[in-house]
C-alpha cells in the first residue's frame, strides 16, 4: 500500500509561511508538558540541541547515544564552519540568498519551504552559540569574524579555528549536561538503538543494547526523535566515525518510516588519499583550505611521478580555475569531487595508485606570508604532516575526494515527522534541507536549526493534537520488538562461521564505491544488486563474532551495523538506478552534457523518492512527494 | 563558616593553605639565614643577634608559635592531599615514563618528611642544647662551630638543606601558581624566581658547615 | 615492521586483568595506531580468540574517545597527539609496546583498554557551561570581545575531554580538565555571572569524583593532545579562591543544602 506523503507545507507566501505556522501551531501548556516525555536518540548537534530545548521547555526528556559521552557524537569533527545570513560583511547576503544559494547548490532536489525557513532561523543560531559560550572567531574589534566557503560567493561562514563542529557540539552538550543535572534529561551512554516501538500505529518507545552489560531494554514515551546522523559508511571508508551507522533509521524504515533519496551521497573534494589496505577512515581537510589553496594536476601524464615543485607553472592544469572561471577553487563539493576523479581518470593523478590531485598553497603563501596561513589552517596543515609525513609548507597537499555526508535520510514533512506518526528526524538523519547535494557549513546550520528552533515547536503541536493514551514497556509490542532484537543477536553469535565483520564491511564498501560512488550507471548498479544479497547471505552464513551477548561486546555491535548496512545498500542501489538523471551528488555518466556536466530531468525527476518497506524479500514501494518551486527558477546549475 | 569548611577540604583549598603557610615558612627561612650569615661577620656579631632575638621576649614566643601553627596546617594539609592523591590511583601502571615532572616535584613528600626530622634535631641541637656535647645559651657562635665539628652532624645538616633546597625549587613555583598569582605564560618568571630562591637559600645555609670544615670558621 | 606487544586484557570490572603478550608481525609504518591494533584484532578473531575492546570512534583526533597509555605515555610518544592520529612510523621495527588503559580510580576499567569517564560529564554538568536557554538571545554582535580573549577561551575549549590529563597525572588529578573549562567559560562576557559558581562547584564536582589534587607536576600539559597550558589551572585556582573569599556557600550554589 502506497504512502501519502503530505508534506504539510503551510500555505501563504514563501517568507510568511514558518511566522504563519508557529501561530496556527497549538500549544502545551507550561503544566502540561511535564506529563510528556521524548526519547532523543543521539547527540550530536542535533540531537544534543533538541534535547536541551526539550527539557528547557519541560518536556521529560530521555537522550540516548551509543559514545561513552554525548560530548563525542560525530558533529565533532566537522572542521570548516556554520553558514548564517547575517549579512554582518555587507556583501549582499539576505536569508532569501542563503535560500536560493541552497537550493541551487543541491541541485533542485530539495523542498523549497523547508529551506527557506533554515535560512530565517540560521540568524538565531549563532546568537544563541555565541551566548552559550561558543568562542568564534573574533576580529581585532572584537567582532565576529567570517569566511567564504564553497557554493557561495557571499562570506558567511561563521567559524572556530578548524573546529566549528567540536565548538558547537560543546556549547550544545554544555546545555544539554545542565538539562541532565536539573533532571529534566535522564541521559543514556553506551546504549545503542535497535528498534522503534509502534502502539497504535504512532512512535511509543525504543528497544536499545546497554552496551556495557548486553541488556536489552525497552523505554517508552510520547514522542520519539531520531538524530542518527547519516550512513556513509556503507561504503566502509569514509570520513565519518567508525561508529557511525545507519542501524536507528534502517530500523525505522522497517517499521514503516519512508527513506528519502537514499542515493544522495555527498562525495567531499579535499580529503587525504588512502594509503594502504589497512586504511580504516578517510580523513577529511577542511573545505575552508580551498579559499587559499589552488587545486591542479600535471597537464601531462608522464609528470606525474616528478616532485610537484619542479613542474613549472605552464606545464600545472589549475582545471578548477579553468572549468569553473567565476567560483574556481570555490566550486561546489559535487563538481569539485567530480573534476577530481576525471583528471584522476586521466591518468594525470598524483600520489599511490595515481589517486591524487594537488592542493597547492604557494601561491598564498607568497601572497600572504607563512604565519597567515599557519593562523587559518595551522592544525589542519598540522594534522596533514602527522597522517602522510610531508610537509604542506612546502610540499602540496595531495587530496582525493572522499564520501562525507548524505543528504538522503529519513523522509519528513515540513514539522520534522517521518511517515510513522510520532518519529521525528533531524539533522543529517532526515532528508530535508540539502535536496541532491549539501552546501559547504550547512550541516552543522541544519542540525541546530532542527534542534533548536524547529522541533521545539513543531513536537509541541503533534503532542497537543494528538490523543496519547499512557503506555508502558509492558504492553505487548515492546515485548514483540525486544524478543526479535535478541533474537537477532543470539542468530549474529551462532553463525560462528570463518570471516570478520570488517571484511565483510570491506567488500561491501568496495561494491559501493566503485557501483555506486561518485559516477553511476545503469549495468554497474545492477551489478551491484546482484553482489550485494550474495555479499548479504554469505555474511549471515559465514561471519564470526566471538564473545557473548552479555557485557561489552565491540565485534557485536560492528556486526549488528553491517548487517543493516547490507541491507540499506540494496535500497541505495535501487535509488540511483531508478533516477534516470544526473543531479547534484548522483552522477549517472549515461546522463551528462557535452562538457561533462550533470544532466536534470526536471520533467521525471523533480520529486522526492520515498522508499517504503514491503517485507523482506519483497521489492520495496516507490512513493514521489512531487517538488514544486514556486519561487525560484529551475534552472542548469552553472558555477562557470 | 561552612565555607571555611568547604574550602579546606576542597583540593585547591588546601593547596592554597599549603601555599600561604609556604610563604610564611619561606619568609622565616630567608630571615633566618640573613641571620645565620652573620656568623661570616664574627663571634659578636653572632651573639649579639642571638640576644637580641632572646630580648623580644613575648614578641619571640608569639613567631614561635605562628610558625609552628604554619608549620602544622602546612603538614596537615599536605598528609590529606598526599592520602587523596594516593587513592585517586590504586592501579599503578606497569610502565610509566615522566615527561615533564621534576626530581624536585616528584620528592615533595619524601622531602618535607627529611625537613621534619630535620627540624626536631635541629631545635634540638642549637635551640635547646638536648643534642649538643658543649651547649652553651648566651655563645651561639661557639655553639655553631663546635656542633658542625661532628662529620655526622654536618652531613646530615647539609643533606637537610639539599632537601630545602629542592623543597623551595617546587614549592615556591607551585605556591604562585596555586594562589593565582603568576602571569600566564610559556616560560613563567615564577619558574626562575623560585629557582633563584632554591639556589640562594640552599648556598647560605650549606656555606656556614662548609665553611667550618674548611676552616675559615673557628 | 615486527612488533611485540603487551596489552592490558581484563574481562569484565570486577575480574583480574593482566599484561597479555601478543606479536604483530608485518606492521606497515603508514598505518595509525589503532589500525595496528585493527589488524592485531582481525588476526585473533581468525584465532578464535576475542578481540581487544579499546575505545575509538572519530579517528581524526577530534572525538575523544580513544585513550591509551603507550609505552608509559598518555597517547604515546608523540606530543600533540592522539593514539588515533600517532603512526606507526614513530616505532621502529622489532619494538615492544605496552599498551595499558587509563588508570585512575575515578576511571574505572570497563573491560581491557576501555574505561569508564563519566566523571568528567558529572563535572560538567556541575557547572561546566553558561545557563542561557534556547530563544531569542541578544544579537552575536552586541558584545564584542576582544580577540586576545576569545583566542584564550579557545585555546582552553579545544578540550577533547580524552582524560590523558588524569592519566599521566602522578596523582590522577582532573585539575587540567576542570580549569580548562572553568578558563573556557570565565574569559568570555557571557560566563561571567556563573562564575564563582562555577568554579566552586566544579572543583567540589573534581573531588566527590575521587580524582586527586594538583601538585604542579606538569605532566598533564606535556600529555594534553590539545596542548592545553596549565596556565589553566591557576586560573582555577585564582576563580575558586576569589569565589571562596566571597564567602558563597557551595551548597547553597548547588542547591545541596
Amino acid at each position: 500500500m502506497a504512502l501519502t506523503l503530505d508534506a504539510k507545507i503551510p500555505a501563504g507566501p514563501l517568507a510568511e509561511k514558518w511566522d504563519r505556522h508557529r501561530f496556527e501551531m497549538k500549544l502545551v501548556n507550561p503544566a502540561n508538558k511535564r506529563k510528556h516525555s521524548v526519547i532523543v536518540v543521539g547527540s550530536g548537534l542535533a540531537g544534543a540541541s533538541a534535547a536541551a530545548s526539550l527539557s528547557e521547555l519541560g518536556y521529560r526528556v530521555s537522550c540516548f547515544c551509543f559514545q561513552d559521552s554525548p560530548r563525542r557524537a560525530h558533529s565533532i569533527a566537522a572542521q570548516g564552519g556554520i553558514n548564517a545570513a547575517k549579512n554582518y560583511r555587507n556583501d549582499g547576503d539576505s536569508v532569501q540568498r542563503l535560500f536560493y544559494d541552497t537550493i541551487k547548490g543541491g541541485d533542485f532536489r530539495a523542498r523549497e519551504a523547508n529551506v527557506y525557513r533554515l535560512a530565517q532561523v540560521s540568524v538565531d543560531i549563532i546568537d544563541q552559540c555565541v551566548a552559550q559560550g561558543v568562542p568564534f572567531a573574533r576580529e581585532y574589534g572584537g567582532l565576529l569574524a567570517n569566511r567564504s566557503f564553497g557554493g557561495a560567493q557571499v562570506s558567511r561562514t561563521f567559524y572556530a579555528r578548524g573546529q566549528t563542529g567540536q565548538q558547537l557540539l560543546l556549547g550544545a552538550y554544555q546545555a544539554l549536561e545542565k538539562e541532565i543535572a536539573r533532571g529534566g534529561v535522564a541521559m543514556f551512554e553506551r546504549h545503542e538503538m535497535l528498534d522503534v516501538v509502534l502502539v497504535d500505529g504512532k512512535a511509543r518507545g525504543i528497544i536499545v543494547r546497554d552496551l556495557r552489560t548486553g541488556e536489552i531494554e525497552s523505554h517508552a514515551a510520547d514522542a520519539v526523535i531520531l538524530a542518527t546522523g547519516g550512513y556513509g559508511n556503507v561504503f566502509y571508508l569514509s570520513t565519518n566515525a567508525k561508529g557511525c551507522n545507519v542501524t536507528a533509521t534502517y530500523r525505522a524504515y522497517k517499521k514503516g518510516a519512508a527513506f528519502a533519496n537514499p542515493c544522495f551521497t555527498q562525495i567531499h573534494p579535499t580529503c587525504i588519499p588512502v594509503s594502504g589496505d589497512h586504511q580504516s577512515k578517510l580523513t577529511l581537510m577542511s573545505e575552508s583550505l580551498r579559499n587559499d589553496g589552488r587545486v591542479w594536476v600535471p597537464k601531462r601524464r608522464e609528470d606525474c611521478d616528478k616532485d610537484p615543485s619542479s613542474i613549472p607553472e605552464a606545464d600545472r592544469d589549475y582545471y578548477l580555475e579553468r572549468k569553473y572561471p567565476s567560483f574556481g577553487n570555490l566550486s561546489p563539493r559535487d563538481i569539485a569531487s567530480r573534476a577530481a576523479k576525471e583528471a584522476c581518470d586521466d591518468g594525470r593523478g598524483v600520489g599511490p595508485g595515481g589517486r591524487g590531485v594537488y592542493l597547492d598553497f604557494g601561491d598564498a603563501i607568497k601572497r600572504l606570508g607563512r604565519q597567515a596561513i599557519e593562523e587559518r589552517y595551522g592544525n589542519l596543515f598540522e594534522m596533514y604532516q602527522r597522517i602522510t609525513d610531508e610537509d604542506p609548507y612546502t610540499r602540496p597537499m595531495r587530496i582525493y575526494p572522499a564520501v562525507h555526508y548524505t543528504m538522503g535520510g529519513l523522509w519528513v514533512d515540513y514539522n520534522l515527522m517521518s511517515s510513522i506518526p510520532g518519529l521525528h528526524v533531524l539533522g543529517e538523519a532526515n532528508f530535508s534541507d540539502h535536496g541532491a547535494n549539501r552546501l559547504g557549513a550547512s550541516a552543522l546550520m541544519q542540525g541546530l536549526a532542527d534542534g533548536y528552533f524547529v522541533i521545539p515547536y513543531t513536537i509541541g503541536d503533534y503532542i497537543a493534537r494528538t490523543p496519547l493514551p499512557a503506555v508502558s514497556t509492558d504492553h505487548p509490542a515492546f515485548a514483540a520488538a525486544k524478543a526479535d532484537v535478541e533474537a537477532r543477536t543470539r542468530a549474529l553469535l551462532a553463525i560462528n562461521g570463518t570471516r570478520t565483520v570488517d571484511s565483510f564491511h570491506r567488500e561491501l564498501g568496495k561494491i559501493m564505491w566503485d557501483k555506486c560512488g561518485m559516477a553511476r550507471d545503469a549495468a554497474g548498479l545492477r551489478q551491484a544488486l546482484e553482489e550485494i544479497p550474495r555479499l548479504r547471505e554469505a555474511f549471515w552464513r559465514d561471519v564470526k563474532v566471538l564473545g557473548a551477548a552479555e557485557g561489552l561486546n565491540q565485534s557485536l555491535e560492528k556486526a549488528g551495523r553491517v548487517a543493516d548496512f547490507l541491507e540499506f545498500a540494496e535500497l541505495m542501489c535501487r535509488d540511483a538506478l531508478h533516477r534516470e538523471e544526473s543531479c547534484g551528488g548522483h552522477f549517472r555518466t549515461e546522463y551528462q552534457t557535452e562538457d561533462g556536466e550533470a544532466k536534470r530531468n526536471d520533467e521525471a525527476f523533480a520529486y522526492v523518492a520515498a522508499w517504503e518497506y514491503a517485507g523482506d524479500g519483497v521489492d520495496p514501494i516507490l512513493n514521489k512527494e512531487p517538488l514544486a518551486f514556486e519561487n525560484v527558477h529551475l534552472s542548469t546549475r552553472s558555477y562557470k | 563558616m561552612r565555607w571555611l569548611r568547604a574550602f579546606w577540604d576542597s583540593t585547591v583549598g588546601k593547596k592554597a593553605v599549603m601555599a600561604v603557610t609556604g610563604i610564611l615558612l619561606v619568609g622565616f627561612v630567608v630571615a633566618h639565614m640573613l641571620g645565620n650569615l652573620q656568623m661570616f661577620i664574627g663571634a659578636d656579631a653572632m651573639n649579639r643577634y642571638a640576644a637580641f632575638l632572646k630580648s623580644t621576649g613575648e614578641l619571640l614566643w608569639v613567631a614561635r608559635a605562628g610558625l609552628l601553627g604554619a608549620a602544622v596546617l602546612h603538614i596537615t594539609a599536605a598528609y590529606q592531599l598526599t592520602q587523596m592523591n594516593r587513592a585517586a590511583r590504586t592501579d599503578a601502571y606497569a610502565k610509566r615514563v615522566p615527561a615533564a615532572s621534576t626530581l624536585a616535584s616528584r620528592t615533595m613528600r619524601w622531602g618535607g618528611v627529611l625537613l621534619l626530622a630535620f627540624l626536631v634535631f635541629h631545635i634540638g641541637h642549637f635551640t635547646t642544647g638536648t643534642f649538643h656535647p658543649a651547649f652553651s645559651h648566651t655563645m651561639v657562635y661557639g655553639n655553631v662551630i663546635l656542633g658542625f665539628r661532628s662529620p655526622v652532624v654536618s652531613a646530615f645538616y647539609l643533606a637537610a638543606m639539599a632537601a630545602l633546597g629542592l623543597h623551595l625549587y617546587h614549592g615556591a613555583w607551585a605556591g604562585f601558581r596555586t594562589l593565582g598569582l603568576a602571569k600566564r605564560s610559556s616560560a613563567p618568571r615564577e619558574r626562575r624566581i623560585a629557582q633563584g630562591l632554591a639556589l640562594i637559600v640552599w648556598a647560605g645555609f650549606s656555606s656556614i658547615p662548609v665553611a667550618v670544615w674548611l676552616g675559615i670558621l673557628n | 615492521m615486527h612488533l611485540t606487544l603487551h596489552v592490558w586484557r581484563q574481562a569484565s570490572p570486577d575480574q583480574p586483568g593482566r599484561l597479555v603478550e601478543y606479536a604483530a608481525p608485518d606492521i606497515s609504518p603508514d598505518m595509525s595506531f589503532l589500525e595496528m591494533l585493527d589488524v592485531v584484532n582481525e588476526r585473533l578473531i581468525q584465532r578464535g580468540e576475542e578481540p581487544v575492546a579499546f575505545d575509538h570512534d572519530c579517528r581524526e583526533g577530534i572525538c575523544g574517545s580513544c585513550g591509551l597509555m603507550i609505552n608509559g605515555s598518555a597517547h604515546g610518544p608523540m606530543k600533540l597527539t592522539t593514539a588515533c592520529q600517532l603512526h606507526m612510523r614513530s616505532f621502529k621495527d622489532g619494538d615492544a609496546i605496552w599498551i595499558e588503559p587509563w588508570r585512575a580510580k575515578a576511571f574505572p576499567v570497563v573491560k581491557d583498554l576501555v574505561v569508564d569517564r563519566s566523571a568528567f560529564d558529572r563535572i560538567i554538568q556541575a557547572g561546566g557551561y553558561i545557563s542561557a536557554a534556547t530563544g531569542t538571545p541578544q544579537d552575536a554582535n552586541a558584545l564584542p570581545i576582544p580577540k586576545p580573549d576569545a583566542d584564550w577561551a579557545m585555546d582552553n575549549a579545544a578540550c577533547i575531554g580524552c582524560g590523558a590529563c588524569v592519566a599521566a597525572c602522578p596523582n590522577a588529578s582532573a585539575s587540567l580538565f576542570t580549569a580548562a573549562k572553568v578558563t573556557h567559560l570565565g574569559a568570555l562576557p557571557q560566563g561571567q555571572p556563573e562564575r564563582e559558581r562555577r568554579a566552586l562547584a566544579m572543583v567540589a564536582q573534581m573531588d566527590e569524583e575521587g580524582f586527586g589534587g594538583c601538585t604542579l607536576h606538569g605532566e598533564c600539559q606535556e600529555a594534553c593532545p590539545k596542548g592545553i597550558s596549565i596556565d589553566a589551572i591557576m586560573q582555577l585556582n585564582r576563580d575558586y579562591i576569589r569565589a571562596s573569599a566571597t564567602k558563597v556557600e557551595v551548597a547553597e550554589w548547588t542547591g545541596a543544602a
